[in-house]
C-alpha cells in the first residue's frame, strides 16, 4: 500500500516536473514571435515559473544574447567570437558549436522590455539560493521599486532568512505601505522607516509633507504627517550624529597628516632648533621619490609605496645632511639667518624639481589595497587611505620615539641638544650628531611625502602647502616635545574638521590661524612646554 | 629755511642717505623730462613702460625701508610685510575701483564688476567712502596701522620674540591671503581690483599721469627716508637699537620695550601700505597673491642683500634685485629660483652685512669711492 502511494507520488513528481519543463519548452517558442507585447506577456509567464533557469535565460535575452536557430528553432544562447557565433543551447547549457550570424536570429528586445526583464530578473533573484544575490536584487528592487512586485516582496519576506536581506525587503514593503489604505499599516510603516539612515528614505517621507499649489498639505490625515515628521526628526538627529563621528574622523585623519608632516620639523626645530624653511622641500623629494619609483616600476604598482617609504628616507635624509654640512653648520645660534638660508635652499629645490620632472603636477597611482572605502551603515562612510594614513602617522611617531630613547644614537642627540659641551667632553662627536639628526628630521620629512604623495597633488608647491601648518603644529604643541606635537596636530586637526561645517574650509583655516597667533602670545611655549633649563635662550 | 635745517640735522654724517636722496631728486625731474618732453625717436627718449616699471622699484624700495626700519633697528624679522604692503593696494585698489563709476563691463553707476557679476544686490558698508580721494588717502595709512597696532599690542605684550614672532608674522599673511582669496570677503576674490580707469580724474594710461606717479614714488620713497632716519637717530630709535642688541637689559633699565617696538612697527606698516598704494595705480593691479608669505620673504632678502641696519642699502638692495629679476624673468625664466635661493645662501654666509658692509669693507683695504656703487641705480 504504502509502496504504491510511494510511486504514484514519485510519478506525480516526475509528470509534474516534466509538464514544467513543457512549459517552459513551449513558452520558449513563444518567445521566437517578432510581436514585442507577445514577448512581454511570455516574460511575465516566464516570471511565474519557479524553474531556476529563467533568471539564466532572461539575464541573456537582456544582454542580447538569446537567438534561436532558424533551421530547427532551438532557443540558443549565442556568443559572438570574431566572426562567428558560439551556441549552447539555452534549457541544457550543451555547447552546440559554432556557426555564422545567417543561421541564427536574435530575439530582440526594445527598451519597455527591458525594464520589464530588469524587474522580473530582480524579483526572481529574490528567492535566490545565494544571500548576496539575494541581498543586491532587493537593493535593485529598493531604488527601482515597482508597485506591481508587491505580492512577491510579501513572499520574499516570509521566506527570507538572512538578516541584511530581511532588512531591506522591510524597507520596501514599508514603502509600499506607506501607501496602504490602512492607516495602521501607514503608521507602523513610518515607524518602520524612522529607523533607516538613508537620505532616500527622508526624501520619501518629505513627500507625505509635500503641499500643493494652494498650500494646501497633499496628504490630508494630520496623525500620518505628524508621525512622518517625527520619523524625519529621528532620522536626521541619527545622521548628524553618524556626521559627528564622521567629522571626529575627518579630524583625526586631518590630523595625522598635519602630524606626519610636523614630525621632521619637531626633530630639527624642536630638538635642534634649527628654522628649517626647506622642510616642505624634503616632503616634496619624498613625494617625487614615490612617483620616480612608481615610473621605473610600473609592474610593482601594490608594493611601490612600502618601497618608497624607505628610498624617500635616504634620499631626503642625504640631502638633509648635504645641506646640514654646507650651510647650516655655519648658521647655528643665528636662527634668522638659518630661516633666510634655508628659505634660499628651498627655492633652488623648487626650481631644481621644476627643471626636472616639468612645473606641472605628476599624477602618483593608487595602489588596489589603498583604495575605496569602508561602508559602515548609510549615513556612515570612510576611506581606506585615511585608516591607513592615520595608522601609519601614528607609526612612524612610535618609531621615532623608540628610537629616540632607545638607542644608543637617540641618547647622544639627546645628550647634545641638553648640553653640547658636556657631549663633546664626553666623546660624542657633536658635529656628526648635529648632521646625523638634521638627517634623521629630514628623512621623516621624506617619508610623511611618500603619505603626502597619495593625499594631494605632487608638484614643485607640495611643500610650500604644508610649512605654515607644520611649524604651527610645532609650536602649538610645544618645541621639543614629541608628545606635544602629537596632541598639537590632532587638536588642531580636529578643531578644523568640527569649524568647517559651520565657516566652510578656508574661513576654517583662517580661524585656527589666527586662534594659534592668539595662542602663542598666552603661552608663548606651547602646550607643553620644557620645564627647567632647557627653557632659557 | 628751519625745514631745510631739519633736514640737514638728519641726515648729518649720513653719506649714503645724502647721495640716496639727491639721486632721487634727480629722476623725479630728469625721468619725467626724458619720457615726455623728448620724442619717441631719440636715443635718450625713455618709454612709458620703462617709467612705470623704475616708479614700481621704487614702491619695493619704499617697503624695503618699511623693514629694515624693524628688521634693521628693531630685530624684528617680519615675515609678514607683504600684508601691510598689500593693504595698502588694496586701500587704492578699492579707491581706484570705485573712480570707474559707471564705465565698468556691466556699467552698474555704484558696484564694482566683480560684485555685479557675483549677484550683489549693494556695496558693502566697508567701500562706502572710498569715493572720496582723502578718505582714501588716510585709510593708506589707518588700515595698515590698525592692523600692525593690534598685531604688535598683543605680540610684544606677550613678550613674543625672535623666530616665534617671525613665524606667527608669516601665519599672518598667510590667513589673510586666504582671506583674500575668498569672493564671500569683498574684494574681488582670485582675481583681485584691476581695470582700473583713471585717478583723481587723470587717465592711467596716459604718459603725463605715469611720469607723474613716478615722481610721486620718489618723493614718497625721499619723505619715507627721511621719517625713518629721523626715527632711528632720535633717542627713541636708540633705545630701539639697544633693544634689538639685548633686549632684556634695556627691559630692566626701566624702558616701556613693547612701546617702543609697537611704536616703530605701525610706523613702519604704515609706511609698508604707502608703498602698496603708489605700487597699485603703477601696475594696475592687486591681487590676493599679493600677500602669499614668499612675497614677505623676498622684501627680507632686498634688506638683506643690500645691508640691514643702513636704510639706504635697503632701497638699493630692493632695486637692484628687481632690476635683476626682471631682466632674469625675461632672458632666463628658469635661473631666477636659482639665483634668487643662491643669494639667500650666500648673503647669509659670507656677506651677513650685505652690499652696502662689503662696499665699506672695500672702502676701508682699498679706499673705493662709495658713491661709485650708489651711482648704479
Amino acid at each position: 500500500m504504502c509502496r504504491t502511494i510511494f510511486s504514484l507520488l514519485v510519478g506525480l513528481l516526475i509528470f509534474s516536473t516534466a509538464a514544467h519543463a513543457d512549459e517552459l519548452d513551449t513558452l520558449l517558442q513563444e518567445l521566437h514571435s517578432k510581436s514585442f507585447s507577445i514577448k512581454a506577456n511570455v516574460v511575465d509567464k516566464l516570471g511565474e515559473l519557479d524553474d531556476p533557469q529563467v533568471i539564466n535565460i532572461l539575464q541573456h535575452m537582456l544582454e542580447g544574447e538569446l537567438y534561436y536557430t532558424k533551421k530547427d528553432n532551438v532557443t540558443v544562447f549565442a556568443i559572438k567570437e570574431k566572426s562567428l557565433y558560439s551556441l549552447f543551447n539555452a534549457r541544457t547549457q550543451e555547447p552546440m558549436g559554432q556557426v555564422k550570424k545567417r543561421e541564427i536570429k536574435k530575439i530582440s528586445v526594445n527598451n519597455s522590455l527591458r525594464r520589464q526583464l530588469r524587474a522580473t530578473i530582480a524579483n526572481l533573484s529574490l528567492f535566490n539560493k545565494d544571500p548576496q544575490k539575494r541581498l543586491q536584487a532587493a537593493e535593485e528592487l529598493l531604488k527601482n521599486f515597482d508597485p506591481e512586485q508587491e505580492e512577491n516582496i510579501r513572499k520574499a519576506l516570509e521566506k527570507e532568512t538572512n538578516s541584511d536581506v530581511r532588512d531591506v525587503l522591510q524597507s520596501i514593503k514599508a514603502t509600499i505601505d506607506l501607501n496602504s489604505n490602512e492607516k495602521s499599516t501607514r503608521l507602523a510603516a513610518i515607524e518602520y522607516l524612522g529607523e533607516s539612515l538613508s537620505q532616500e528614505t527622508i526624501n520619501q517621507l518629505n513627500g507625505l509633507m509635500a503641499k500643493d499649489s494652494n498650500g494646501e498639505f497633499l496628504e490630508k490625515d494630520k496623525e500620518i504627517r505628524q508621525a512622518a515628521e517625527k520619523a524625519i526628526a529621528r532620522i536626521e538627529s541619527k545622521r548628524v550624529w553618524y556626521g559627528q563621528v564622521e567629522n571626529l574622523f575627518f579630524g583625526i585623519s586631518l590630523g595625522s597628516v598635519l602630524l606626519l608632516a610636523a614630525i621632521g620639523l619637531a626633530i630639527t626645530f624642536g630638538v635642534m632648533g634649527v628654522i628649517n624653511m626647506a622642510h616642505g622641500e624634503m616632503m616634496m623629494l619624498g613625494a617625487y621619490t614615490t612617483y620616480v619609483i612608481q615610473q621605473a616600476f610600473p609592474g610593482l604598482l601594490e608594493v611601490s609605496l612600502i618601497i618608497a617609504i624607505p628610498a624617500a628616507f635616504i634620499i631626503a635624509g642625504l640631502f638633509g645632511i648635504a645641506i646640514e654640512r654646507t650651510v647650516i653648520r655655519h648658521l647655528y645660534g643665528r636662527p634668522l639667518e638659518t630661516l633666510l638660508a634655508t628659505f634660499g635652499i628651498s627655492l633652488i629645490l623648487q626650481q631644481l624639481v621644476r627643471s626636472v620632472f616639468s612645473p606641472l603636477n605628476r599624477a602618483v597611482s593608487t595602489p588596489e589595497w589603498m583604495s575605496g572605502s569602508w561602508q559602515i551603515n548609510d549615513a556612515l562612510s570612510i576611506t581606506y587611505s585615511r585608516v591607513y594614513i592615520v595608522i601609519f602617522s601614528l607609526l612612524v611617531l612610535a618609531g621615532l620615539m623608540l628610537f629616540m630613547k632607545r638607542t644608543f644614537f637617540g641618547l647622544q642627540m639627546r645628550a647634545v641638544t641638553q648640553n653640547r659641551p658636556m657631549a663633546s667632553s664626553m666623546g660624542i662627536n657633536t658635529g656628526w650628531v648635529d648632521a646625523m639628526t638634521f638627517g634623521l628630521g629630514s628623512g621623516i620629512a621624506g617619508i610623511a611625502g611618500v603619505a603626502l604623495s597619495q593625499l594631494t597633488n605632487v608638484g614643485p608647491n607640495l611643500g610650500q602647502a604644508y610649512i605654515v601648518d607644520s611649524f604651527m603644529v610645532v609650536v602649538f604643541g610645544g618645541v621639543g616635545n614629541l608628545w606635544g606635537t602629537l596632541v598639537g596636530a590632532m587638536s588642531l586637526g580636529i578643531i578644523n574638521k568640527f569649524m568647517e561645517p559651520f565657516t566652510g574650509s578656508v574661513l576654517a583655516k583662517i580661524l585656527v590661524l589666527i586662534f594659534i597667533i592668539l595662542f602663542i602670545q598666552k603661552r608663548p611655549r606651547g602646550l607643553f612646554a620644557l620645564k627647567g633649563r632647557s627653557v632659557e635662550d | 629755511m628751519l625745514q631745510k635745517g631739519i633736514i640737514r640735522s638728519i641726515l648729518e654724517h649720513d653719506k649714503g642717505g645724502k647721495i640716496l636722496i639727491t639721486l632721487l631728486l634727480v629722476a623725479a625731474v630728469i625721468v619725467p623730462v626724458l619720457n615726455l618732453l623728448l620724442p619717441e625717436t631719440s636715443p635718450f627718449h625713455l618709454s612709458a613702460y620703462n617709467v612705470t616699471l623704475w616708479g614700481k622699484y621704487l614702491c619695493y624700495g619704499l617697503l624695503a625701508l618699511a623693514v629694515d626700519l624693524v628688521w634693521g633697528y628693531l630685530g624684528i624679522l617680519s615675515l609678514g610685510h607683504g600684508a601691510f604692503f598689500a593693504l595698502g593696494g588694496y586701500v587704492m585698489g578699492m579707491h581706484l575701483m570705485r573712480e570707474i563709476g559707471s564705465r565698468g563691463v556691466y556699467g552698474h553707476p555704484l558696484l564694482p564688476d566683480f560684485m555685479v557679476f557675483l549677484n550683489w544686490g549693494e556695496l558693502p558698508w566697508f567701500w562706502y567712502g572710498f569715493d572720496n580721494f582723502f578718505f582714501t588717502f588716510f585709510m593708506i595709512f589707518v588700515v595698515p596701522g590698525i592692523l600692525a597696532f593690534i598685531f604688535g599690542w598683543f605680540a610684544f605684550r606677550s613678550r613674543v620674540t625672535g623666530v616665534y614672532l617671525s613665524i606667527i608674522t608669516q601665519a599672518m599673511t598667510y590667513a589673510l591671503m586666504l582671506a583674500f582669496f575668498r569672493n564671500e570677503m569683498g574684494f574681488g576674490g582670485n582675481n583681485g581690483l584691476t581695470d582700473f580707469k583713471d585717478i583723481l580724474g587723470f587717465s592711467l594710461q596716459e604718459d603725463t599721469t605715469r611720469s607723474a606717479l613716478f615722481a610721486l614714488s620718489a618723493i614718497a620713497l625721499i619723505v619715507g627716508y627721511l621719517i625713518c632716519r629721523y626715527i632711528t637717530q632720535s633717542r627713541a630709535g636708540r633705545v630701539a637699537t639697544a633693544i634689538r642688541d639685548a633686549e632684556s637689559r634695556v627691559r630692566f633699565l626701566g624702558y616701556r620695550v613693547e612701546h617702543f617696538k609697537l611704536f616703530i612697527f605701525v610706523v613702519s606698516a604704515c609706511l609698508a601700505g604707502l608703498a602698496g598704494a603708489l605700487y597699485v595705480p603703477q601696475v594696475g593691479i592687486i591681487n590676493p597673491s599679493e600677500f602669499s608669505p614668499i612675497n614677505s620673504i623676498e622684501i627680507v632678502v632686498w634688506v638683506a642683500i643690500g645691508g640691514r641696519g643702513t636704510l639706504y642699502g635697503a632701497v638699493l638692495g630692493a632695486i637692484l634685485v628687481n632690476y635683476f629679476k626682471t631682466w632674469l624673468t625675461t632672458a632666463a625664466p628658469e635661473i631666477w629660483l636659482y639665483f634668487l635661493g643662491a643669494i639667500f645662501v650666500g648673503v647669509t654666509l659670507y656677506f651677513p652685512k650685505g652690499l652696502v658692509g662689503l662696499l665699506h669693507k672695500m672702502k676701508k683695504n682699498q679706499k673705493v669711492n662709495i658713491a661709485k656703487g650708489e651711482a648704479k641705480p
